[in-house]
């Protein structure tokens, strides 16, 4: 049987109907969850953000024009919140020059281990881009969002999409290179 | 490949992301593909994206999910709210305006097709109750009978009685019906009930209870559902 779309669950709990908000929340709430937690970096305040996020769905999903796809919606909404958070707790990290430096860890062992395999240190140094640049390459690669989305998401035109995408790119190659990888890029 | 800050970076660079992911335009699309077989520092730059984009998948992946909690405080807040009234603010008008201006000609015209082929299989259907009811009325003296009533649930077969979810529209219930091979025998009875046929046979009781379990499942779609005569 065919899936009910988001966009007709969105119709459906604009009518009051708290099972499409079950569906529409066991749908999306894990993605959103970490996208949010990668964020905020801190697992209960994520999870107190997603239940902000799906209640705002819930008060709002009659003001949904449909003009994006609904996980974008969402993830927008997310996105607000999580910064909302940050700026509260004093932790907004948006610049370029604000990079979070990865923690020096030569000694421990299991980082040592961790250097033969190239994929974690990738994850590791994925995890230690600033907050502006995990964002934008969480939402192309993770959450599949095209070069308008994420320009819809961020609030940013879709050249500095582009090029911020870039960037994050090459400040991610120089974060290999500071752990030893040169990827021979840029 | 130099950075933006020191040589000029092509467009096709900077959509390598996004070519990887499967999210760009079938054109642009194209145009990767195209400098990507023509260029093969650019070919090597691609892998390294496609590297990046298999550990940011795993990186994610690896992120684990939210507890319950989460939704228990949701829907606590949720049953909170006053009860809402049918939304007058979703604009239905506006969304199927979107829909079909989206559309290509082309695709407007197979649609038109396929709508009016379902309205024809629609009116067949009706068409068939009718026929049915008719005979039925005839044996019986041809007294007056309901459009929507029958006179009796006679026939051959196992039967359910189901109550469709208020905000299922008839689109979603044909699909059900459809994909779980039910014939609407009768009804609406009291209760909004609907009498469908679930086999052309008499199941034994067990196989009639795990289709009702079945079709109970999509609660999406069933309020309520139980084997009857």
């Amino acid at each position: 049987m065919q899936t009910t779309s988001d966009d007709v669950l969105i119709g459906r709990i604009a009518s009051g109907d708290r099972l499409a908000m079950q569906v529409l929340f066991a749908r999306h709430h894990v993605k959103v969850y970490r996208f949010v937690l990668r964020l905020v970096r801190n697992e209960s305040a994520a999870e107190d953000l997603i239940s902000d996020v799906f209640f705002d769905v819930w008060r709002q999903a009659g003001k949904f024009e449909g003009r994006s796809a609904v996980s974008t919606w969402l993830l927008s909404i997310a996105r607000f919140k999580a910064l909302s958070a940050l700026r509260r707790r004093g932790e907004v990290e948006l610049d370029d020059e604000t990079a979070s430096a990865i923690e020096d860890q030569s000694d421990d062992p299991e980082v040592v281990l961790a250097k033969k395999d190239k994929g974690a240190v990738l994850r590791q140094c994925l995890s230690g881009l600033s907050a502006e640049h995990r964002e934008i390459i969480d939402l192309v690669y993770y959450h599949e969002k095209s070069v308008a989305e994420v320009a819809s998401i961020v609030g940013i035109p879709e050249a500095t999409v582009k090029t911020r995408m870039f960037y994050a790119r090459k400040k991610l190659s120089e974060l290999l290179k500071e752990r030893g990888i040169d990827r021979g890029w840029p | 490949m130099n950075a933006v800050n020191e040589t000029p970076v092509s467009d096709i660079e900077l959509l390598l992301p996004w070519h990887a992911a499967g999210t760009l335009s079938n054109r642009d699309s194209q145009r990767v593909e195209t400098a990507l077989a023509n260029d093969p520092e650019l070919a090597r730059q691609f892998e390294l994206v496609r590297e990046e984009l298999s550990e940011d998948i795993h990186l994610n992946e690896t992120l684990g999910a939210p507890s319950a909690r989460a939704m228990e405080s949701l829907f606590a807040r949720i049953e909170a709210e006053p009860a809402r009234m049918p939304a007058v603010s979703f604009n239905l008008g506006a969304r199927v305006r979107d829909f079909f201006a989206s559309l290509s000609p082309r695709t407007l015209a197979w649609s038109a097709s396929a709508a009016a082929i379902a309205i024809l299989l629609q009116a067949g259907l009706i068409a068939g109750i009718m026929i049915k009811e008719s005979g039925v009325s005839s044996v019986s003296g041809g007294d007056y009978q309901t459009a929507s009533v029958p006179s009796a649930f006679a026939g051959d077969g196992s039967f359910a009685l189901i109550r469709f979810q208020p905000q299922a529209n008839a689109a979603d219930i044909a699909k059900f019906l459809e994909a779980n091979n039910l014939s609407l025998t009768g009804g609406p009875i009291t209760g909004a009930l609907f009498r469908v046929q679930v086999a052309a046979t008499k199941l034994p009781t067990t196989d009639l209870a795990n289709i009702v379990k079945k079709l109970q499942s999509d609660k999406m779609i069933v309020g309520f559902v139980a084997a009857t005569q």
